[in-house]
């Protein structure tokens, strides 16, 4: 499987656009499922970092995937014109929020020149975009807070969970996800054993 | 324009080691109207896409040439229109009218001549509605016309059909060939994959045969193929006309009430229903596209709460939870009772091979082991999945799936069986296999009620017919 | 049901703007307010909101249900300020330990609530009454976004309904074959994870199988796309943005006069 070209085919962009919006789907599952857990999520700021690192899988997994230019700042993106059009609570800056949280992602990726795509790679997307999530919420919303009991542990609790839930977490369920077939035009599953 | 052109072409797909289609070898002139036939998992659908270029090089290994006027077809695309068997994922856009002028608007097409030629599109397939209707809004049959209008609107030299009316009730399907003959040109080529080949011979001046190990069977005039081959063909899983299937009528009467349903409803889906299932019966439920019948199956199957009325199973199917409805059951019991299988075999799925998947009900049943082995080796012969025994079940062709998802439930053998579309995209030879698995269930003194629009398989099975209406 | 269609009467006279206009408003109104930590410009913004609101055909009650996560987000804040606040002056009127209420703990909690309040109903406003088929359009048309990427994103938007039906499928299917967790929130855990799985990797393949027929429909053929729904960009467009900006602008002043100014990072 060929991936030298930096074009974008339409399965590309349509599946970055896909696992994006099945996030969405997920993240409302979740209120489903768990409706009775959302107040605790709301005042149990720890629980809180933990759900973000879910909501910033989709810039992990779409670079991971797509393995090209763009996929992780795209794909974060999209998720967030989402939440947006789903009447997200954060509505109005979840769009800037998502574009700021894709770009650290999308640097991790640049940064191995879009040749690398291996747990480390992962894990460092997943730890940058929850560096850019957490310098945002440190500066925009968390100022009003005490600085030493908990501006600083909520921004280290988001890059931890960053990097285990999106970073490492992302790679394995693409793992996970090319096992299924599902992936076997990308250059992802070019390691499986044919049938 | 449009005509086809084969020289020892074949496909496997990434992640295969066998051939999905081989050898073969085609000539197809402008404005011929072909059927394709063969039997299930022939490759019939791959080709299709082969043509419509749609078999990107990076997805499988080719071989021979393939050209649509002497083109590569992934050059050529905007010659070949296709419309697939599932109509929900090819449409693209919210909207009716944008969905057809999104090709247009793909094509270049001045917006001047979009929205006159989206409107000749929506009238040449009878499509009811106004452009501005959402596309979540119709119901298969009508987004099959959606979909035929979309490719139509292009004006294709060369039109490619995988079953299109697949799912859809008879009277739809007939709308739908309706459609295809009132709206080809004269110089138009047609490709056509249909399983039922009686109704869709007024649409076709030849077929062609795929052989499933590689090459063509045959090919030619219908009538030419079906006298010269066509006991061999029956044999072989082709549906030839005037080869009548051996009807299987209950051996025995009726036996006892299992489940019934009283004034069962769930609005809008579903208006009251009142019905009752028997052991040892087979109960077959019919009805237009839209009726309820799969909400229906979902509610007697203890999958969906019931908005109005109620389902109440006897002491017989229900053991120490007679007193409770059976979508309060627990699971694992639920599933040892009543087993469902759901009109989208991928729904379905929940394991990674296919063999898993047939074993998972007989494990969670607790079966032994060489007993679940023996279960689902037998199943897999009898439904010829052996050789995919070790596929994901997400990448089987798609009567391949249907297979499989019937089989999952026929695997822990449930005292009452509910299957909603069971032999959609069968060929003749599988098609008889599951009836047979089906009567052979029901002479066993099991329940068996079939949601379906297949009218030969309700005269070889059905000892019962409900008909719903739209609610 | 999970829906992204638009909520609000679609002839409003600012819901029928240029959804290009009415997204870089919203976010001029926002991110000029994100700029001040005081309860006064907030105040003064959302009354400015609620003021519009009948413009944008949105009523009041469809606004309500759509920001009460937000109002349960608003509690959170009190509960993590009480604990965690920086600025504890004022008059004790609480003291239990770590939780400490003081009225300058109250004046934060309130700054903060009211700013996220005021930072997120112009966006909820605006996705109310934009219809995404709109917005793509507009994205293409007016802010030269890339069209195989906008309709690209578009056409899976189109499966949000779908996948919601499939997740109710897909959990029904698991009990079809005797899977379900009871009670036992760890099971139930699992159960959500692995639903979620399979929900992913159909969501995969079903974007695969799209793009096939988007494909087949000369989506990627290299032709220069024409568009069949115009989005023209007006002057009333133009109006509704300067009319955002100066709105913004005229609140941080007001709080600037008053002297309740308090920037972001001082
Ligand atoms: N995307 C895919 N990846 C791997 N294998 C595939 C894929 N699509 C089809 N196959 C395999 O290729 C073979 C031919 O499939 P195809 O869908 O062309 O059959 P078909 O003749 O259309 O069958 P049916 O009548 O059941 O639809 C099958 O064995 C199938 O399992
Ligand atoms: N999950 C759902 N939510 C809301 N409405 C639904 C849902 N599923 C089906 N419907 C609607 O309920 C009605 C009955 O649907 P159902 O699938 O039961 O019909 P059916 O008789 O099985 O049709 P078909 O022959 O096309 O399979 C249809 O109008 C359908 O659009
Ligand atoms: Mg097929
Ligand atoms: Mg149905």
């Amino acid at each position: 499987m060929d991936n030298t070209t930096n074009r974008w085919r339409t399965i590309d962009i349509v599946v970055a656009s896909v696992i994006a919006v099945a996030f969405g789907v997920i993240f409302w599952a979740w209120g489903l499922v768990w409706s009775a857990t959302e107040g605790a999520f709301a005042f149990f700021p720890p629980a809180q970092t933990l759900l973000y690192g879910i909501w910033l899988m989709p810039a992990v997994i779409g670079g991971l995937v797509i393995r090209k230019p763009g996929a992780a700042l795209y794909c974060e993106t999209v998720a967030a014109v989402l939440s947006a059009l789903l009447g997200s609570q954060w509505a109005g800056t979840v769009i800037p929020q998502g574009i700021v949280q894709g770009l650290g992602a999308e640097l991790a990726f640049a940064a191995f020149r879009y040749r690398s795509y291996r747990l480390p790679t992962a894990v460092l997307a997943g730890a940058l975009t929850g560096l850019s999530a957490a310098l945002f919420d440190f500066f925009v919303w968390n100022a009003d807070y005490e600085l030493t009991d908990y501006r600083i542990p909520y921004a280290l609790l988001t890059i931890v969970s960053a990097t285990v839930v999106a970073g490492a977490g992302g790679w394995l369920l693409t793992k996970a996800l090319a096992n299924t077939g599902a992936l076997d035009r990308f250059p992802v599953a070019r390691d499986r054993a044919p049938i | 324009m449009g005509g086809v052109f084969l020289r020892g072409f074949g496909w496997r797909h990434a992640g295969r080691r066998a051939w999905a289609v081989r050898g073969v070898d085609l000539r197809i002139e402008a404005g011929e109207r072909v059927l394709l036939l063969g039997p299930s998992g022939a490759g019939k659908s791959t080709l299709l896409s082969a043509l419509a270029g749609l078999l990107p090089e990076d997805s499988g290994e080719q071989e021979g040439t393939v050209e649509i006027d002497g083109l590569d077809p992934r050059k050529g695309r905007e010659r070949v229109g296709i419309v697939f068997q599932d109509p929900e994922t090819q449409l693209v856009m919210a909207r009716c009218g944008d969905d057809v002028a999104f090709g247009l608007e793909n094509r270049g097409v001045p917006a001047g001549e979009i929205w006159p030629r989206v409107d000749e599109a929506l009238h040449r397939v009878g499509f009811p509605y106004h452009r501005d209707r959402s596309t979540a809004a119709l119901s298969g049959g009508e987004q099959q016309r959606l979909a035929l209008a979309g490719a139509l609107a292009l004006r294709p030299g060369l039109l490619l059909l995988d079953e299109p009316t697949a799912n859809l009730d008879p009277a739809g399907a007939t709308l739908i060939r309706q459609a295809v003959a009132g709206a080809l040109d004269a110089d138009t080529t047609l490709i056509l994959v249909e399983h039922r080949v009686a109704e869709a011979l007024p649409l076709v001046d030849r077929v062609v045969v795929l052989e499933p190990g590689g090459g063509v069977r045959a090919d030619g005039p219908p009538e030419a193929v079906f006298a010269a081959h066509g006991a061999a063909l029956a044999a072989e899983g082709v549906w030839v006309p005037g080869h009548p299937i051996a009807p299987r009528p209950a051996k025995t009467a009726a036996g006892d009430l299992l489940l019934t349903a009283d004034q069962l409803g769930l609005p809008p889906r579903l208006g009251s229903t009142n019905l009752a299932v028997r052991a040892a019966e087979a109960l077959a439920v019919r009805g237009p596209n839209g009726a309820g019948k799969s909400t229906l199956a979902l509610l007697l199957g203890g999958l969906l709460k019931p908005g109005t009325g109620r389902v109440t199973a006897s002491a017989e199917l229900a053991g120490p939870d007679h007193r409770t409805p059976p979508h309060r059951w627990r699971a694992p019991a639920l599933a040892r009772r009543i087993g469902s299988v759901f009109q989208d075999p991928e729904h379905q799925f929940v394991t990674g091979t296919v063999f898993d998947e047939l074993a998972l009900g007989p494990r969670r049943t607790g079966q032994p082991e060489p007993a679940v082995k023996d279960t689902v080796t037998e199943l897999l012969d009898r439904l010829r999945l052996t050789r995919l025994a070790a596929a994901n079940p997400y990448t089987l062709s798609g009567g391949e799936a249907r297979r499989l998802s019937v089989a999952t439930a026929l695997a822990t053998a449930p005292r009452l069986l509910i299957c909603d579309e069971p032999t959609f995209g069968q060929d003749r030879r599988t098609w008889q296999e599951l009836v047979d698995l089906f009567a052979d269930l029901r002479d066993a003194g099991h329940g068996v009620v079939t949601v379906t629009h297949d009218a030969d398989f309700v005269t070889a099975l059905a000892d019962r017919t409900v008909t719903l209406e739209r609610p | 049901m999970i829906s992204i269609e638009p909520v609000a009467a679609p002839g409003a006279p600012l819901a029928r703007r240029n959804p290009v206009a009415k997204v870089a408003a919203a976010l001029v109104f926002s991110f000029t307010l994100l700029a001040t930590l005081d309860p006064v410009a907030p105040a003064i913004a959302i009354a400015i909101e609620l003021a519009v609101l009948p413009l944008f055909g949105v009523r009041y009650r469809v606004l309500a249900r759509r920001a009460l996560p937000l109002l349960l987000s608003a509690a959170g804040i009190l509960v993590t300020l009480v604990l965690f606040a920086a600025d504890r002056s004022g008059r004790v009127l609480l003291d239990a330990g770590p939780v400490l209420v003081t009225t300058g703990v109250l004046r934060t909690a309130l700054g903060l609530v009211l700013r996220v309040l005021a930072v997120a109903l112009p966006g909820v406003i605006v996705f109310a009454t934009t219809d995404p088929t709109d917005l793509a359009d507009a994205l293409i048309q007016n802010a030269k976004a890339p069209a195989r990427f906008a309709i690209g994103a578009l056409a899976a938007f189109r499966l949000v309904p779908l996948l919601g039906q499939e997740w109710q499928m897909i959990s029904m299917a698991r009990r079809a074959r005797g899977v379900d967790a009871g009670r036992n929130p760890a099971a139930k855990l699992r159960l959500f994870v692995s639903t979620a799985f399979a929900l992913l990797v159909g969501a995969i393949r079903r974007g695969t199988r799209l793009a096939v027929a988007m494909d087949a429909r000369g989506f990627d053929a290299g032709t220069p796309r024409t568009t069949a729904r115009r989005q023209p960009f007006t002057r009333a467009d133009a109006l509704l943005i300067a009319t955002a900006t100066a709105l913004a602008a005229a609140t941080l002043t007001t709080s600037i006069l008053l002297g309740t100014f308090r920037p972001l990072i001082s």
